[in-house]
């Protein structure tokens, strides 16, 4: 078990593309580690460049105490789970979980009783004579855990695991994926474009776009922080409200609404800012309220416990009937929640609103009370 | 959908009473269709009945009859001498044939579809457009000439390397497809398994291709086994002579064709490819392989 | 590693895996990769490669297979050429060779081809599989075995054609060859166009038809506008396939050997003849090379069609 550092990795490929630039990272031992962001951020080839399958074309990458960047891919004593899990299909599980035993020419007896054992571990036992194709999907994940396990690596790699999981198994493998990684306590990276999966089962998450990362840290981090716009957008099943705002005398002007500029925070007089709070963390009511934002009430989505409302801003100064174009959605709880057309007013919650110039976070730390990281690399904040 | 919008005045003008005619035209479009059947039916069997009748009828004549049934008529085939060593040589060209075909095409598909050869696409397009075009009728001189040069006339590994080199390109395009149908996870999981890149062809892909390759060598089998302008130019003596060529010489030199033989010869010969397409097409049910045959 | 972000403004975008960029999953490398590549390779070049451009050489020659200008080959120049182009008996063979392709590939094989997978496109059962059956023997069969069962049918004296039509005596090979081979590679290939027209009238939507037969389209309709349109792919691809093998097909040689007094003698066979029983190899690699080119032409309207279909989709 080892913790994983990169340094400077670049992957650029034949055609010019920059899939990862100068990529600084570390990954702490046995941490349970997501790198999340939208197709084609460079994540996957991340997850590829540690397990030797692409070649880095610069920069370093260590796995333990050892310089593994320019060992292939069977020397690095990592083991990978591929996004369709590629379970041999003329092999029985048995043979499938035993391949990397017959590879590092383990005799064909402890082999299978070391299948059957690992097998057993994640309750494959009576399946060990079948083909991959009599397998039901979380059965075959389950397979390819199990191969993975079998050869004791230092790191498992996991590319998008519960990607190919109808919605209702995705649940039930995800709690089973998460009990497993904290048991065996193997350091463990996953790859996913669901931030909600991110979110659930990492220790930490490393939120990548266009090659590079965006912000690394803990679920709870990412979520109540987002280093930038980028981030605030892609992280939280709602995305965060990302409004214009504007410094006059020394307050901040959203909407037409005059709101106080969090503490901390330097600003110089008609400065451009973006004001950033997510729906979760807006307060609606239907009466007048200082310092919230008012509007209408366009859209009203129950999602069950809670419905989510979208309201476009309207100023208290302005004309009845212009609408500025700008909406923010606020999640009200069950049998709280206005009808289409009503005016109301959202009003942040106390520290919990963000300030972002130029795209990056400017709103200090020190606000609300993060809680303490629970991984030994949370400390570096 | 135009046809739809055209058409459908024509149909909500027709009186209700029509009905009818329409009913008949349904009925005679059902007996036509019958009647075609049957006359394709006719067609195709007609000339195939010869073949199922004589080499059982004690007194086999060139007409298609009720035979009286005997067994008797195969003891020609052992007093032919070429008869059987004829079937022989057949299975050696196409087998061999076989043999080489798949295996090189094999590699270079794998190589193709796993490995970035610059121009690769131009190249098995170019393989391909040269393969249709080379066709042994029209390059008939130069294969005798080069054969002649090569020492190879009068030699079945000539004709075995002839065939091979007409049908490679063909097949490395069909081998290909089925590389690129196959994910390269497979491979790939192996080899962070640590399995080198032999090991990685015998344990994952030789296995996981297999359908395609015995897709490639029946089609290769098939080839062979009827081939005719090959061995007929490049073999001299009946000795080595497959069974297509003595099929056409049993039945143009020589006077009377003996029709004991001829017909018996005849269904020997057949028989392989086709108990070959009732074992395909049972068993991965005949998918249509653009030209798959020839 | 505090703020481990990077500045938007540079960032690149990046796709996942380049397109058309083949990862070498098993790590064969270029090395291995070109040792793969090279014993087909060497087998293409030997094969199809070289004789391709003999045939140009040798066209230009007048080597012979026996006598003085077979140790001693001259450069004619085009004499091969101008020789073939007034020669009456390759004018007359190129007719027949058209006649052929048009009547049994374009016209027997294609026609009929998908009016058998028309007439069982909504059938299935013992009907369909007997007649599938029939016709894919016929294409399977080895051709010097189909060829003598053929030579048996239509014989004068004993043929099972004319015990059927009560006619004995007639000389279907002698009286007319040309309809006789015609005739019998459509036999022979029309296996080839059933199964393509099948293959495609699978993918006309069943919707599509029956919209047209709510609206009341009869059956020529039907085909018209809305079979036709969506199998015209297939149709062109079919088309261009057969031509281009019943061209270079030698099974005719089988059954009438060109004769009675060439009448039957396509291109192939009149190569064969000439080059190879008469020995006139240079003049018969210059007819040869006219073949290659007209192949050629085909092939590549083909592959164009192929390429434009592709870009469309």
């Amino acid at each position: 078990m080892s913790a994983i550092t990169m340094r400077e990795l670049t992957k650029v490929y034949p055609n010019g593309v920059r899939a990862l630039d100068a990529l600084d990272l570390e990954i702490a031992d046995g941490e349970f580690f997501a790198l999340l962001g939208p197709s084609g951020c460079g994540k996957t080839t991340l997850l590829r460049t540690i397990a030797g399958l692409e070649t880095a074309s610069g920069g370093r990458v260590h796995i333990g105490e050892r310089d593994v960047t320019a060992l292939p891919p069977g020397r690095r004593d990592v083991a990978m789970v591929f996004q369709d899990y590629a379970l041999f299909p003329h092999m029985t599980v048995q043979d499938n979980i035993a391949y990397p035993l017959r590879i590092k020419k383990v005799d064909r007896r402890a082999r299978a009783d070391k299948a059957a054992e690992t097998a057993d571990e994640l309750g494959l036992g009576a399946l060990l004579q079948r083909r991959p194709g009599q397998l039901s999907g979380g059965q075959q994940q389950r397979v390819a855990l199990a191969r993975a396990m079998a050869c004791h690596p230092q790191v498992f790699l996991l590319d998008e695991p519960l990607s190919n999981l109808d919605a209702r198994l995705r649940l039930e493998a995800r709690t089973f994926l998460k009990r497993l990684q904290r048991e065996l306590g193997v350091t463990t990276v996953f790859v996913t474009h669901d931030q909600a999966e991110a979110l659930a089962l990492a220790d930490r998450i490393a939120v990548m776009e266009g090659g590079r990362i965006r912000q690394v840290g803990t679920p709870t981090e990412v979520f109540r922080r987002p280093a930038n716009t980028f981030v605030a957008g892609f992280i939280g099943s709602t995305p965060m409200n990302l409004v214009d705002a504007e410094v006059r005398d020394g307050e901040l002007v959203v909407a037409g609404t005059r709101l106080p500029v969090p503490e901390g925070v330097q600003v110089t007089d008609g400065e451009k800012l973006t004001y950033g709070v997510r729906p979760e963390y807006l307060d609606h009511t239907a009466e007048p309220a200082s310092g919230g934002l008012r509007g209408r009430v366009v859209v009203v989505e129950n999602l069950g416990s809670f419905s989510l409302v979208s309201l476009d801003l309207q100023p208290a100064d302005a004309p009845a009937g212009d609408t500025p174009g700008t909406s923010v959605q606020v999640v009200v709880p069950e049998g709280r929640e206005p009808a289409p057309g009503d005016t109301g007013w959202v009003v942040p919650r106390p520290g919990r609103s963000l300030l972002y110039r130029d795209g990056e976070l400017v709103t200090p730390t020190a606000t609300p009370a993060v809680p303490a990281a629970r991984t030994a690399a949370g400390a570096e904040q | 959908m135009s046809t739809a919008t055209r058409t459908a005045p024509a149909r909500t003008d027709r009186p209700a009473p029509g009905a009818a005619p329409v009913a008949v035209r349904h009925v005679l479009s059902r007996i036509g269709r019958y009647v075609f059947l049957c006359a394709v039916l006719g067609f195709f069997a007609l000339p195939l009945l010869w073949l199922a009748t004589a080499p059982f009828d004690e007194t086999p004549t060139i007409t298609a009859s009720l035979p009286r049934f005997t067994l008797d008529n195969f003891r020609a085939l052992l007093d032919n001498p070429y008869a059987l060593s004829s079937l022989l040589n057949s299975v050696y060209l196409a087998a061999g044939t076989a043999v080489l075909v798949v295996t090189f095409a094999a590699l270079a598909a794998y190589a193709l579809s796993r490995v970035r050869v610059p121009g690769r696409d131009a190249l098995l397009y170019g393989l391909l457009l040269l393969s249709s075009i080379v066709t042994g009728t029209a390059t008939m001189v130069p294969l005798f000439e080069l054969a002649f040069r090569l020492n190879l006339i009068d030699s079945r590994l000539g004709v075995i390397l002839i065939l091979s080199g007409g049908l490679l390109p063909a097949a490395i395009f069909i081998l290909k497809d089925f590389m690129d149908a196959t994910p390269t996870s497979y491979e790939e999981s192996a080899r962070v398994f640590g399995a080198s890149p032999l090991q990685i062809m015998r344990h994952i892909v030789v296995p996981v291709v297999r359908p395609g390759l015995a897709t490639v060598g029946v089609w290769a089998v098939a080839n062979v086994w009827g081939n005719f302008l090959v061995p007929f130019l490049l073999l001299r003596g009946p000795e080595k002579a497959p069974a297509a060529v003595i099929m056409y010489t049993l039945y143009t030199e020589g006077g009377q064709a003996d029709l004991r033989l001829l017909s018996t010869f005849s269904l020997l010969y057949s028989l392989p490819v086709a108990l070959m397409f009732v074992f395909v097409s049972s068993r991965y049910g005949f998918r249509f392989h653009g030209g798959i045959k020839r | 590693m505090a703020p481990v972000t990077s500045p938007p403004d540079q960032a690149v975008k990046g796709r996942r895996r380049a397109t058309g960029a083949a990862p070498d999953a098993a790590g064969l490398g270029r090395a291995r990769a070109t040792g793969f590549l090279v014993p087909g390779m060497v087998l293409i070049l030997l094969f199809l490669v070289v004789p391709a451009a003999w045939t140009i050489y040798l066209g230009v020659t007048n080597y012979r297979l026996t006598g003085l200008a077979a140790a001693n080959p001259e450069v004619v120049g085009l004499d091969n050429y101008t020789r073939a182009l007034t020669d009456e008996r390759f004018r007359s063979s190129l007719v027949l060779t058209l006649q052929f392709v048009l009547g049994s590939a374009v016209i027997g094989q294609a026609g009929l081809g998908f009016a058998i997978a028309y007439a069982l496109r909504d059938r299935r059962g013992p009907l369909r599989r007997l007649v599938e059956g029939f016709v894919l023997l016929s294409w399977i069969l080895p051709s010097s075995v189909v060829a003598f069962l053929w030579i048996a049918l239509l014989d004068r004296d004993g043929g099972t054609l004319n015990a059927l039509l009560g006619i004995p005596g007639t000389a279907w090979l002698l009286d007319h060859p040309m309809l006789s081979i015609i005739v019998f590679n459509t036999w022979r290939g029309t296996a080839f166009s059933m199964m393509l027209y099948a293959a495609a009238l699978e993918n006309v939507p069943r919707s599509h038809l029956e919209t047209a037969r709510l609206a009341g389209a009869g059956t020529w309709q039907q085909l018209r506008d809305v079979v036709f349109p969506r199998i015209r792919g297939h149709v062109l691809t079919n088309l261009l396939l057969i031509s281009l093998w019943t061209f270079n097909d030698f099974a005719p040689f089988l059954i009438t050997a060109g004769g009675p007094e060439q009448r039957s003698e396509i291109l192939p066979v009149y190569v064969y003849k000439v080059a190879l029983s008469g020995g006139e190899l240079g003049f018969g690699a210059a007819i040869s090379f006219v073949m290659l080119l007209i192949n050629l032409v085909i092939a590549l309207v083909y592959l164009r069609m192929l390429g434009r279909r592709k870009e469309t989709a």
